[in-house]
């Protein structure tokens, strides 16, 4: 198995340990769920595995008080665990979905299930109380990450990070961007601090971080969650009017959406990918990118060829 | 800065189409039957102008202070808020409006008759239709905008009014264009037509705030 937290590695090497090793190179079973199918990558800086697919929240989750939504929203999540799955991600951004996420996972045999990856976003210099507020509505006894969102506040946050680390009241320290914001930023804290995760935008359509943070996240050891897979469901949407690829099926892909998740974890650097959704049906789907057999670097090109051309 | 400029309509919404429009079926439950009161509320105002034309002017204003204080608390603070941090900020605004028409009902002391104004008219026409506009743009009818309960509609009559008062109509304009903006804009990025309806009134009473108006004959 390639160690990517060891000594620098390109993104031909990388790619071409991908290729040699028929799947993934860094995908293992995970341990510790009730699916021993499901792919799993290591964070880099414990060892731990997690499953390569997770769940996001952004707008998904956000439904107020609504009992109904809240019901439907606790069925993703809860067909999402029982699939295997065990990242969830969210923020104090996100309006009501921590309690939306709290309140399902409540409900479950146990929390231990469940990987908690949240944000701390406020302009606030002390950004403690938030978080301890996001880990009562979560309701778990300690939030597994903490990611500094869109680095609002870096400079004061990721010390206190550290110091919670520590202490033992977080596991992880964090940050995130999407979409492409604040990029240089993002590469100088990579580099200068000694973050855990990495949270950035990638798929088949947006590719700049292919050169630029996915080798130097494999370089550092920073595990990498990623988000918007689908542009928001856009790119779902455009691929959707043309039928599937013929060749899907020789990586095990019976959807798009499937396609463009299995591109995305196909690439050794990457840990996660949290795709956000209100149906069950669309949370199995997901979890069935984590299966089976992933494209090597001619089959990911020949994806993003495919959605270049949508 | 650059980095604000690359932030699109979308992403600075927090919710879904779904968890919107459901939100009113919420808000409009759980205030029922008080729809009723509003509603005869709105009716009250061609009334008023018709029976007690002298009086019409403060009665107006006082009205729509009850309103705007109703919205901001009712549906900002109430329901709004429960899917959008920023719904707090926009009670701020709706309680500041709902001081300035207070303020111009007791203060003002101008017991003429509104004049009448075809714009001001075409307005108001506008505010009471929204639950027809909401109809025609897909929501279903317990879902819809309505005059005095809703931020939309209630802005837009507060235009109407603004337009026919004697005094300070840019000041009672200031926050109903800033909200028709705003209304109009949350509904675009959700993908719904019926954003034109708060656009077109906010434009309309741009247009017209900035046309003199003719001396009485």
């Amino acid at each position: 198995m390639t160690d990517f937290a060891n000594g620098a590695i390109s993104r031909r090497e990388m790619l071409g340990a991908m290729v040699a090793a028929g799947l993934t190179g860094t995908a293992l079973p995970f341990q510790g769920s009730v699916q021993p199918d499901v792919l799993s990558r290591k964070v880099p800086s414990s060892g731990e595995l997690l499953p390569v697919i997770g769940l996001g929240s952004w707008i998904t989750f956000n439904v107020g008080d609504d009992r109904a939504a809240r019901a439907s929203c606790a069925q993703v999540i809860r067909a999402f665990i029982d699939g295997g799955g065990r990242v969830i991600d969210s923020s104090p951004m996100y309006g009501s979905s921590q309690s939306v996420i709290g309140e399902a996972i409540a409900s479950l045999p146990g929390d231990q299930l469940v990987f908690a990856a949240d944000k701390v976003w406020t302009s606030r210099k002390d950004g403690r109380s938030q978080i301890e507020e996001s880990r009562r509505l979560w309701r778990v006894q300690r939030l597994d990450l903490v990611q500094v969102h869109n680095l609002l506040g870096w400079e004061e946050h990721l010390p206190m990070l550290f110091a919670l680390k520590r202490a033992g009241r977080i596991r992880y320290v964090g940050i995130s961007t999407s979409e492409g914001r604040r990029h240089a930023d993002v590469e100088q804290l990579m580099r200068q601090y000694p973050i855990d995760f990495v949270q950035l935008t990638y798929n088949a359509a947006d590719r700049e971080v292919e050169n630029r943070f996915l080798p130097l996240a494999a370089d550092r050891g920073i595990a990498v969650i990623v988000n918007r897979p689908f542009r928001q469901g856009a790119l779902v949407d455009a691929a959707s009017r043309r039928p599937l690829p013929v060749w899907a099926h020789e990586i095990d892909c019976t959807s798009w959406a499937q396609l463009l998740l299995k591109y995305i974890v196909s690439h050794p650097a990457v840990t996660t990918v949290i795709p956000a959704t209100t149906s069950v049906a669309h949370v199995r789907e997901n979890l069935a990118a984590g299966r089976g057999r992933m494209p090597d670097e001619r089959q990911r090109e020949r994806i993003a060829a495919a959605v270049q051309s949508l | 800065m650059d980095e604000w400029l690359s932030y699109r309509l979308s992403d600075l919404i927090l919710f879904s189409p779904q968890a919107y429009f459901r939100m009113f079926a919420q808000y409009h439950e759980r205030i029922a039957p008080l729809q009723v009161v509003l509603l005869s509320s709105a009716i009250a105002i061609p009334v008023l102008m018709r029976r007690s034309p002298a009086r019409a002017e403060r009665m107006i204003a006082a009205i729509l202070a009850a309103w705007w204080l109703w919205v901001a608390i009712a549906f900002h603070l109430g329901r709004y808020a429960t899917i959008n941090w920023g719904a707090r900020y926009f009670a701020i605004l709706f309680m500041v409006q709902s001081v300035l028409l207070a303020w111009y009902s007791m203060r003002h002391r101008h017991e003429q008759p509104l004049p009448n104004h075809s714009g001001a008219t075409l307005l108001f026409v506008l505010a009471c239709a929204a639950p027809v506009a909401s109809l025609i743009a897909g929501r279903d009818w317990n879902q819809v905008e309505l005059i005095g309960a809703t931020p939309d509609p209630t802005a837009i009559a507060t235009l109407a009014f603004a337009l026919s008062s004697a005094r300070a109509r840019w000041v009672l304009a200031l926050i109903p264009v800033l909200w028709c903006a705003i209304g109009g804009a949350t509904l675009w990025a959700l993908d719904s037509a019926e954003a034109w309806v708060p656009w077109l009134a906010g434009i309309v009473a741009v247009a017209l705030l900035f046309t003199p108006r003719r001396a009485p004959a």
